[in-house]
C-alpha cells in the first residue's frame, strides 16, 4: 500500500466512524426530544404521564377562560368528547379566542391539569392547526365545510 | 386587460425558456464547422434576454394589478385591500403563493440574464449553463401556469379585497422574501454551472460560478438574518430562532452554500475536491428546492404555507425529483471521466477546508433529519410529533461549535503544504484574546454558565484571529480580508446568540395606571392605554415610561392592533436597544379597570446576532468586489481561459 492510499484509507475509516457517531447521536437525541401531539381524549385514556412534555391540541371551550390573581390564565381545551383544564402563566397570543383551535406546549401536573409553557399563535382567523383538525376528526366533531 | 397581458407574457416566457434550454444544450457541443453550435449559442443568449423581458413584464403586470387594486384578478382580491398602504400593496405581490412563485421565476430569470451577459466561462460552459437554467425556468413556468396562475380572473369582481394577513403587513415582507429568494435561486446558477461542467467536461467552472455562489450566499445570509429579526420583534413567532421547520428550510441551503464556497475555493486554487465541489453545487440547490417544497406545499403549518392544494405539492415534488435525480444521474455518468482532485499534505489549507465541509455537511444532516423525521413519521403511521430545540442543542450546536474552533486555522495554512506550528504561533495572540474573553465572562456574568464561557472564548478566538489578519497582512489581497471579516462575523453572532439565550431576563405582570415594574436593570411605569387609528387598523397603544430615577428617560409604546378588513389582531412589540442590550415590551390582555398584562424581556447582546450576520455578508461583498475588480483589470483573453 502506498502512503497516499494508506492515508486515504485512514481518512475513509475516520469519516465512516464519525458518520456512525453522528448517526447514533441523531437517533438517540431524536428519541429523547420528540414531543407527541395529544388530544384531550388521549389524556382521558391515560396516554400521557405527568411531567413528560407534549403538545395539546383542541378547541378552547366556550366561557372557560378566566384570569388568576397575577398574569396566570386558565381555560379548558376540548375535542368535543373530553376536556382538560389548562393553566398558563404568560401572554396569550392575539388570536386566542374561546371556541377556536389552539395548540399548547407543556405537560400534565399530578392533579390532571395541563401546565402550558407556551401557547402557539394561529396565523389567521381561518387557519386551523392540522393537529387540531386531526383531534376533531378523531372525535367525530370535524365537518369538512368550514370546520366545526 | 392587464391580466391577459400578464398571462400572455408568461406563455411567451415559457416558449422562450424552452428555446433557451434547447439552444443552450445544443450550443454546448464543440465548435466544428457548420454544426450550428455557435448559432445555437447565440439563440440561447437571445432567448435568455427575451425570457427575462417577458417575466419582468408579467411581474410588472401583477404589481400594477395590486397597486391599482384590480379585484377582477383572484390573487389580488384574495390578498389585497384598497385601504392597505402602498408598500404593502407592492410587497403583497409576493405575500401569497402565486405571486411568490412568480417572484421565484423573476429571480431565476435575472440570474439567467447575469449568466448570459456576465458569465466568464468558456462559450461552451456558459451555453450549457444557460441550457440548464432554461430547463429550470421552463419547469417553474409550467408550475405557475398549470397550478398557480396569478392571473386567474374572478367574475363578477368583488367590490373589495379580502386583505393581506396583518402579520405580513410589516416592512419585513418588503425585503425578507426577495432577499431569501435571491439566495435560494442564486444557488440555481451554481447548480447550472456544475451541470454544465459535467456536460462539457470543463474544469474551470468554479471560477465562472464563484460570483454567483457569492451573491447567493450573501443574499441567503441577509435573508435569514432578516427573517430571524422579523421573528424576534413579532410576538408569537418564537424569538430570533425557534428551529421551526420553515427556519430550518432556509438554514440547510445556507450550510451547504457555505460548504460550497469553501470547497470551490480549494478546487479553484489548488485543484482539490473536484468532484466533491460538483456534488455540493448540486446539493445546495437541491436544499433550496426541498426548502421550497417544505415551505410552500402546505405540509408544514406556518405563516409561510400559502398553498394547501395537493396538486401543487405533487408538482413541486416531481420537479424536485427530476432536478435532483437528473443532476445526480448526470454526475454518476460523467464524474468518473473528469480529472480527480489534486493531492495535498495533512498540514494544509485543504485539510482545514475538508474538515470545514465535513462539519458543515454533518450539521446540515442533523437539521435535515430533525426537520423531516416528523413529516416522515406522520406520512408512515399518522403519529404526530414535533422535534424541539433541545434536539438541535444536542446535535447541531456541538458540531457547529467544533467547526468554529477550527475556523481561524484555515487561512493561516498554505495551500497544498502548510505549517501548523507556525500557524499556531501566529495565532497565539488570538488565544490570549479568547482567554481574556472567557475571564471577562467569569468575572461579570451571573449566573455563570460553562457554555457561556466557552462561547465567548470561541468568539474571542474568531475575532482575535481576524483582527490579527487585518493587522499583520497589510499587503494582503481583498480575499484574505473578506475571509477575516466573514469569520469575525461568526464570532459576533455567536456572542449575540449566547448572550440572549443564556442571560435573558423576563417579567410578566398585570399593571394599573401609575404602577411600576422592574425587569433586569430597568424600571418601567405604566401610564395607561389609548385608542389610536392607523391607516387600516385600530390600535390599543400602551404608554410605558422607562424611568431613570424619578425622571422619565423615554416612552415605549407596545400596541395591539385590530385590522377590521381582515378581522384579525396583531401584537406589536416595542423594543429599545442600546446596541448591547434590548429592552423588549409586549402588551397582553385587557384585564379591566385600566389594568393590562405586560410582558418585558431584557436580552443582552441581542443586536449582535444580526450585526454579526451583517459583518459576514460584508465579508462576502468584499470578496465579490475583489473578484470583479481583478477581473476588470485582466484582459478578456486571460479572464476567459481557452478551452
Amino acid at each position: 500500500m502506498t502512503p497516499k492510499k494508506r492515508r486515504r484509507l485512514a481518512f475513509a475509516a475516520a469519516l465512516i466512524a464519525a458518520g456512525g457517531v453522528l448517526a447514533a447521536g441523531i437517533v438517540y437525541e431524536l428519541g429523547q426530544n420528540t414531543q407527541y401531539f395529544r388530544s384531550p381524549s388521549d389524556i382521558a385514556a391515560n396516554r400521557t404521564s405527568p411531567g413528560i412534555a407534549f403538545r395539546l391540541g383542541g378547541l378552547v371551550e366556550q366561557k372557560s377562560l378566566r384570569h388568576g390573581a397575577g398574569a396566570d390564565v386558565h381555560f379548558m381545551v376540548t375535542d368535543g368528547k373530553q376536556t382538560v383544564p389548562v393553566e398558563y402563566n404568560g401572554v396569550l397570543p392575539a388570536l386566542f379566542r374561546e371556541g377556536q383551535g389552539v395548540v399548547a406546549l407543556g405537560a400534565m401536573n399530578g392533579t390532571g391539569t395541563f401546565v402550558a409553557t407556551e401557547v402557539l399563535a394561529k396565523h389567521d382567523e381561518k387557519y386551523m392547526p392540522p393537529e387540531v383538525v386531526d383531534a376533531l376528526k378523531r372525535s367525530g366533531r370535524w365537518q369538512e365545510s368550514g370546520g366545526t | 386587460m392587464t391580466g391577459e397581458l400578464g398571462q400572455l407574457a408568461l406563455c411567451f416566457a415559457l416558449a422562450l425558456s424552452l428555446v433557451m434550454a434547447a439552444g443552450g444544450l445544443l450550443g454546448a457541443r464543440p465548435d466544428e464547422s457548420n454544426n450550428g453550435a455557435v448559432l445555437a449559442r447565440g439563440i440561447a443568449h437571445g432567448a435568455t434576454m427575451g425570457m427575462l423581458v417577458f417575466v419582468v413584464l408579467a411581474f410588472g403586470t401583477l404589481t400594477y394589478a395590486f397597486v391599482t387594486s384590480d379585484f377582477s384578478i383572484a390573487v389580488v382580491a384574495n390578498n389585497s385591500h384598497t385601504m392597505k398602504p402602498l408598500i404593502y400593496k407592492i410587497s403583497g405581490v409576493w405575500g401569497n403563493h402565486e405571486g411568490s412563485m412568480l417572484l421565484w421565476v423573476l429571480v431565476l430569470s435575472l440570474y439567467a440574464g447575469l449568466v448570459s451577459s456576465l458569465g466568464r466561462g468558456g462559450p461552451r460552459l456558459t451555453s450549457a449553463a444557460l441550457g440548464v437554467q432554461g430547463l429550470l425556468a421552463a419547469a417553474f413556468l409550467l408550475f405557475i401556469l398549470f397550478t398557480s396562475n396569478p392571473f386567474l380572473r374572478l367574475d363578477p369582481a368583488p367590490f373589495e379585497g379580502a386583505g393581506l394577513n396583518p402579520l405580513l403587513q410589516d416592512p419585513g415582507l418588503a425585503i425578507h422574501p426577495p432577499m431569501l429568494y435571491a439566495g435560494y435561486v442564486g444557488l440555481s446558477a451554481a447548480f447550472s454551472y456544475a451541470a454544465a461542467a459535467l456536460i462539457v467536461g470543463e474544469e474551470g467552472w468554479t471560477r465562472a460560478a464563484r460570483p454567483f455562489m457569492l451573491i447567493a450566499w450573501i443574499a441567503l445570509t441577509c435573508g435569514i438574518a432578516l427573517g430571524s429579526w422579523w421573528a424576534y420583534y413579532e410576538l408569537g413567532w418564537g424569538g430570533f430562532w425557534f428551529w421551526d421547520p420553515v427556519e430550518n428550510a432556509s438554514l440547510m441551503p445556507w450550510l451547504v452554500a457555505t460548504a460550497l464556497l469553501h470547497s470551490a475555493l480549494a478546487t479553484e486554487k489548488s485543484g482539490a475536491f473536484r468532484t466533491w465541489t460538483l456534488l455540493l453545487a448540486i446539493g445546495g440547490f437541491s436544499m433550496s428546492l426541498i426548502g421550497t417544497f417544505l415551505v410552500r406545499s402546505g405540509v408544514l403549518s406556518s405563516v409561510h404555507a400559502f398553498a394547501t392544494d395537493p396538486t401543487r405539492g405533487f408538482f413541486i415534488m416531481v420537479l424536485i425529483a427530476c432536478a435532483i435525480g437528473g443532476a445526480l444521474g448526470l454526475f454518476a455518468w460523467r464524474a468518473p471521466s473528469l480529472k480527480g482532485g489534486a493531492a495535498f499534505d495533512t498540514q494544509s489549507r485543504e485539510t482545514m477546508l475538508l474538515l470545514n465541509n465535513v462539519f458543515l455537511v454533518a450539521a446540515c444532516a442533523s437539521v435535515f433529519v430533525g426537520t423531516l423525521y416528523p413529516l416522515a413519521l406522520d406520512a408512515l403511521n399518522g403519529t404526530k410529533i414535533s422535534v424541539g430545540p433541545p434536539y438541535y442543542a444536542a446535535t447541531f450546536a456541538p458540531i457547529f461549535f467544533a467547526l468554529l474552533l477550527l475556523v481561524p486555522l484555515g487561512p493561516q495554512l498554505g495551500w497544498r503544504r502548510g505549517d501548523m506550528k507556525a500557524a499556531l504561533r501566529m495565532l497565539a495572540p488570538a488565544l490570549g484574546v479568547a482567554a481574556l474573553a472567557a475571564l471577562v465572562v467569569v468575572m461579570i456574568a451571573s449566573p455563570r454558565f460553562l457554555t457561556g464561557v466557552c462561547a465567548f472564548a470561541v468568539a474571542g478566538w474568531l475575532i482575535g484571529a481576524s483582527v490579527l489578519t487585518l493587522i499583520r497582512r497589510k499587503s494582503a489581497r481583498a480575499s484574505a480580508f473578506a475571509a477575516a471579516l466573514a469569520h469575525a462575523g461568526l464570532g459576533v453572532t455567536l456572542m449575540g446568540v449566547a448572550g440572549t439565550t443564556l442571560w435573558r431576563s423576563e417579567a410578566l405582570t398585570v399593571l394599573g395606571p401609575g404602577e411600576t415594574m422592574t425587569v433586569g436593570p430597568y424600571t418601567l411605569r405604566f401610564d395607561g392605554v389609548t385608542q389610536e387609528l392607523g391607516p387600516n387598523y385600530r390600535a390599543s397603544r400602551a404608554h410605558i415610561a422607562l424611568m431613570d430615577g424619578a425622571r422619565v428617560q423615554t416612552m415605549l409604546t407596545p400596541e395591539q392592533r385590530i385590522y377590521p378588513a381582515e378581522g384579525q389582531e396583531t401584537a406589536n412589540t416595542a423594543i429599545r436597544t442600546t446596541g448591547f442590550q434590548d429592552l423588549y415590551l409586549a402588551l397582553g390582555d385587557d384585564r379591566g379597570g385600566g389594568r393590562w398584562t405586560l410582558r418585558a424581556y431584557v436580552s443582552p447582546l441581542a443586536p449582535f446576532i444580526w450585526l454579526g450576520a451583517l459583518v459576514m455578508a460584508l465579508g462576502g461583498v468584499l470578496s465579490l468586489w475583489g473578484r470583479l475588480r481583478v477581473r476588470a483589470a485582466l484582459p478578456a483573453a486571460v479572464a476567459q481561459p481557452a478551452e
